[in-house]
């Protein structure tokens, strides 16, 4: 009895084990014959190019609608793979730079203008200057004089806070701008996140330096920290748990978060409220720009550039801001109403050079870490 | 009697054999992988840029202190709970084993948020914090390895003790302990080596002020794209884990005597009022403990606007839908499965050739080599790992980027020293007359192991064999650095859901886990009723 | 089935354990070998068991050099000093071992186990816990294991020192009644010399 176990036991596990052998040389085998596709490039029209598939590189923020996907498929013929990611932006530059020469896809979505000086220097993207480069936002698109990447989109990280914390009797008035930050009557509400650890934080931490100058932002620091600032290493944990406007219900009324986020709030929300719960300050907005690029080394070279001129076309373009939370960086694409309604368009929203930020970002986090957490 | 050789022992060269298949499995997907990134991104500056960087030390003391102080810690608290179901049999015991493996699958980003929300509001951002995460997270390492052990370890060496005067705990803690030393040492080494380079509950519930080595490389890798930096601290991480694994090796070097194993569950109820107290009070105390951040996040998951229902769960295969981020869960919960079989089964036969290879060789420096090196992918950075088999396997001959191994494979190279340090302590205690008697009753050499030392390792292995199932369902870190599929696992999954603003996400992903959790106790109960059915 | 021991030589480390020894058991009879603690009686029956290789000698199985054979092809059966039964089979289970490895069917084993546990006096005990028997119990089921595939030669290494001397007493002139019943060649290895008197045809003192 036992023996005869034993003796199927350990066939058995043989057998298991050459089964996953075989399993996976059928998957390596059927991997990568698909995605190294068609015919190779020397071809100019879109009809030619049909049967390729194009793959598109991004980070977990990404979402399209796969019914405008498919627009790009039925116009052009060529099919786009985008493979579901969990990683944010500057996991996706790192593994391209590791990858560089031999890409793992074509297009990469997602280097933002913190990350962008890195990205070009790296070398991995071949410029191309995209068809509706003259629809572009002027400002985004002066970021990429050498057209490695193209801009596809603007958002603004703000400082979200929740409306039934202020503006009633007993509580103070809404925050308005930075330096209300730091006034007594916000002692201890505002929570914002490590510039070392999240990217919202990072641009924070820079709209604060665009504002008050390379040695001014200590000082504006050294003044939140003594107003009780609250420091938490990722957004999830700031916006979701310790925000009192969201579904955490947490303590902090004040979050650094994205100008989009109110709408974020709304939008399950049947009947549509006439205002969200939650809103963000006009001032003191960073404005981040997002890129896409062709990596060096694609196969299919044409079908990216294809795929880039569709990334900023309209039809693509107005489908980002209720999927993604961004706005488009395309003039004469409309904006659903809710978007419209519910984000706060700055002014004149903080910036800074990315080369600047890419010369001095590591020296001034390491000294706001002093300051601050230490 | 011991210099001459029996003509029953193993041959010099099987042992060694053995050891072959695991070591080139660990050379060709764990050393390779190392040297792939770490010539793609070490560079000599970068590393004495920070070996001279005073926050480096402090951050590299920090990571093995609270490592080692979150090792006692996870002993204390889970020893009253493994000296209860190893020695006295009670109603619900085998579902108290299984739920004990819940919280160690669990994704450390969905139940961080559970965890400090049963916490006092004073402990956030404190060290506090996270020991008790951590405890939290690897009660079931202790309760499930050295548990197995305990349970097969014959009662009448502490019987002959309380004979002599001692107490229960006495016997327990001058005869069982010591007798237990192997299965123990292995589970300080896996808890250890999962606090050193834990990553989401340092993150979480430490915040910004307490980083470990763990969480600078993964900002350096991923939020700077500083890869010579990221590599320089993944050399020091590296260092310092070898250093550890070394200490461990030669606290290992004396084999356990050989104790009696038996192969039935406990059969004594406990009788004494104190025994009975005691019982009762190890089991609902730590249970209710480990029980609340999960009943929290059930409760979270239940959450609808306007009271509770199951809204989020049944929005789970809709959610996203239309869109390039549809959930499918179904389909998660399919790869996430596939995954951890496919790993788990690799994990256990290139773990219990270790293991063999371990009990068959002589003491020596190989042996401990071999043991240490096995463990050393528990303590490397997910980042190194992940990141490293991408460049190491991302190239020709072998572009195996696209394929679906590339996961399982990393997942396998974190089950294996599950198997190896179950399995090994057990196949080591057997008593070798058992073998002579074998001989004498007419077993070759095969057949005795056939038929004496697998059934009597079928346990252990059975139970190490699921805590790599375990492993493989839960592991995050690596996996999202990995080769992308278009089927996501569960928890990076839920990851997603959480990385975004609106409402519905962070209901979807408790809900999400809580289904995980519930899968997990699943397959716990059905992994356990194999062990120890006949 | 005779044995024959022909100048046994075991030596450990510095000291000469066995020197020389030799000796003959005729077909049939229990020969006893006495002896106190440490002088080498154990090591000669693992000598015999082919559990241990001698430096010098050799060992005769009716008439057949087995000095190099591996212990399972001898067909000698062992009793140990303590139980070493084994604990994940039951007591049926543990006495048909030996007939599993030697092939025979389940109805064989079935009666021969009976048979044996009839002999021993334990009837009906086929599926007990070894964990549940006491020592006597456990002594006699692992000498009905030791005999039930009908060995060559048996060999007891103190089987009943644990016992006590009410069992001890019963149990001597039992187990020496089963050995020639069954026509059993055995070596016998015991400290008691009113045990070696009882057990033994021919005695052998070392």
């Amino acid at each position: 009895m036992s023996s005869d176990r034993i003796r199927s036991t350990r066939s058995h596990r043989a057998s298991i084990a050459s089964a996953c052998v075989m399993l996976a040389a059928i998957t390596t085998s059927a991997c990568s014959s698909s995605g190294s596709g068609g015919a190779t490039s020397a071809l100019s029209s879109a009809s030619s190019a049909s049967g390729e598939t194009v793959t598109l590189i991004t980070h977990s923020s990404f979402a399209a609608t796969d019914v405008v996907i498919a627009e790009f498929t039925t116009k052009t013929g060529i099919k786009v793979e985008i493979p579901k990611s969990s990683s944010d932006a500057g996991e996706v530059l790192a593994r391209a730079i590791l990858a560089k020469g031999k890409p793992e896809g074509d297009v990469l979505w997602g280097v933002d203008n913190t990350l962008l000086s890195k990205a070009i220097t790296a070398g991995v993207f071949t410029p191309y200057t995209t068809t509706a480069l003259s629809t572009l936002d002027a400002g985004a698109a002066a970021l990429v004089p050498g057209h490695e990447l193209t801009p596809v989109d603007l958002g603004d990280v703000c400082v979200n806070y929740d409306r039934a914390a202020f503006d009633t009797a007993g509580k103070p008035a809404a925050p308005k701008t930075l330096d209300d930050l730091i006034k007594p009557e916000y002692r201890g509400q505002l929570e914002v996140e490590n510039p070392q650890t999240s990217s919202p934080g990072l641009v924070f931490f820079l709209a604060t330096v665009a504002r008050y100058g390379k040695d001014g932002w200590k000082d504006y620091w050294t003044k939140l920290k003594a107003n009780g600032v609250s420091v938490v290493d990722d957004w999830t944990k700031a916006y979701t748990v310790d925000f009192s406007g969201s579904t955490g219900k947490g303590s902090k009324p004040m979050v650094v978060s994205y100008a989009s986020s109110p709408v974020a709030e709304v939008l399950d929300v049947t009947p549509p409220p006439a205002t969200s719960p939650t809103a963000s300050m006009t001032d003191g907005c960073f404005r981040q720009v997002e890129f896409a690029g062709i990596l060096k080394g694609t196969k299919h070279r044409k079908a990216s550039e294809q795929l880039i001129d569709f990334l900023v076309s309209k039809s693509f373009q107005e489908d980002m801001p209720l999927n993604m939370f961004v706005s488009p960086v395309v003039s004469g694409a409309t904006v659903p109403d809710v978007y419209k309604t519910f984000t706060v368009v700055p002014s004149t929203p903080l910036s800074l050079a990315p080369s600047v930020i890419a010369a001095n970002r590591d020296k001034w986090v390491e000294e706001w870490t002093t300051l601050v957490l230490r | 009697m011991s210099a001459r050789r029996s003509p029953l022992a193993p041959p010099r060269w099987l042992g060694w054999s053995l050891a072959i298949g695991p070591l080139v499995a660990l050379a060709l997907f764990f050393v390779w992988p190392l040297v792939a990134i770490g010539s793609r991104g070490l560079r000599w500056s970068a590393v004495r840029h920070v070996l001279a960087d005073h926050g480096v030390a402090r951050v590299a003391w920090f990571t093995l202190w609270q490592a080692a102080v979150s090792t006692a810690a996870t002993f204390v608290v889970a020893l009253p709970l493994t000296a209860a179901v190893s020695r006295f049999a009670f109603r619900g015991r085998r579902l108290v084993i299984a739920l004990v493996g819940v919280p160690f699958v669990l994704p450390t980003v969905v139940v961080a948020t559970a965890i400090s929300a049963t916490l006092p509001r004073s402990w956030d951002g404190t060290v506090r914090a996270i020991i008790v995460a951590h405890v939290f997270f690897n009660v079931a390492v202790v309760v499930r390895t050295v548990g197995a052990a305990w349970t097969q370890l014959d009662a009448r060496y502490e019987d002959a003790a309380r004979t002599l005067g001692a107490s229960r705990v006495t016997a327990a803690r001058t005869i069982a302990l010591p007798l237990l030393r192997g299965p123990i040492l292995a589970a300080s080494a896996i808890v250890f080596l999962f606090t050193f380079t834990s990553f989401g509950v340092v993150r979480l519930l430490g915040g910004p002020r307490h980083p470990t080595l763990e969480v600078e490389i993964y900002r350096r890798a991923a939020q700077q794209v500083d890869l010579p930096a990221a590599s320089a601290l993944g050399l020091v991480q590296l260092v310092a884990v070898i250093a550890v694994l070394a200490l461990w090796a030669r606290a290992g070097r004396r084999r356990p005597p050989a104790s009696a194993l038996r192969n039935r569950p406990p059969a004594t109820r406990a009788r004494r009022p104190a025994e009975r107290s005691f019982v009762f009070l190890a089991t609902t105390v730590t249970m209710v403990a480990l029980a609340l951040p999960i009943a929290r996040l059930v409760e979270r998951s239940l959450a609808v606007p306007g009271g509770h229902g199951l809204a989020w769960y049944r929005s789970l295969s809709s959610a996203g839908r239309g869109t390039t981020r549809a959930l499918r869960p179904l389909a998660a919960f399919r790869t996430s499965l596939t995954t951890a079989f496919i790993s788990c089964v690799i994990a256990t036969v290139v773990g219990a050739l270790a293991a063999l290879a371990l009990t068959y060789t002589r003491r020596g420096r190989g042996r401990g080599l071999l043991g240490a090196g096995l463990m050393l992918p528990l303590g490397t950075s997910a980042v190194t790992i992940g990141l490293g088999l991408f460049v190491a396997f991302g190239q020709a001959p072998l572009d195996l980027r696209g394929s679906a191994i590339m996961v399982p494979l990393a997942h396998a190279l974190i089950g294996i020293p599950f198997v190896v340090r179950a399995l090994a302590p057990t196949l080591q205690a057997i008593d070798p007359r058992l073998h002579d008697a074998a001989a004498t009753l007419g077993a070759s050499r095969w057949q005795t192991f056939a038929l004496i030392d697998v059934p009597l390792a079928r346990r252990t292995l059975i139970v190490g064999a699921g805590m790599a199932f375990a492993v493989s369902l839960g592991e995050f870190g690596a996996t999202s650095f990995l080769t992308r599929r278009s089927t996501p696992t569960v928890p990076i999954a839920i990851a997603n859901l959480l990385a975004r603003p609106g409402r519905g996400n962070v209901g979807q992903a408790q809900a999400l886990a809580v289904l995980l959790a519930g899968v997990v106790t699943v397959v716990f109960v059905v992994t356990d009723r194999f062990a120890e059915a006949r | 089935m005779s044995l024959d021991v022909d100048s046994i030589v075991v030596r450990f480390a510095d000291r000469t354990v066995l020197d020389s020894l030799s000796f003959t058991v005729a077909s049939g009879s229990i020969t006893c070998v006495l002896g106190p603690s440490g002088c080498g009686k154990s090591t000669l029956l693992r000598v015999v068991a082919g559990l241990l290789v001698p430096d010098g000698g050799r060992v005769r199985i009716d008439g057949v050099d087995v000095t190099a054979l591996a212990p399972h092809r001898r067909h000698v059966g062992f009793v140990f000093q303590h139980d070493v039964l084994f604990p994940h089979l039951d007591v049926g289970e543990n006495i048909a071992f030996g007939l599993r490895l030697a092939r025979v069917a389940r109805a064989g084993r079935a009666a021969r186990v009976g048979e044996l546990l009839e002999l021993i006096g334990l009837p009906g005990y086929e599926r007990r816990e070894v964990a549940t028997l006491s020592g006597g119990e456990a002594q006699r089921v692992a000498l009905a294991r030791a005999l039930a595939p009908s060995p060559k030669v048996v060999l007891l290494d103190e089987p009943f020192g644990a016992l006590d001397r009410d069992l001890h007493d019963a149990l001597v002139p039992e187990v020496r009644q089963l050995l020639r019943a069954l026509g059993t060649t055995a070596l016998h290895v015991t400290h008691d010399r009113d045990e070696a008197a009882v057990m033994g045809d021919q005695l052998i003192t070392l």
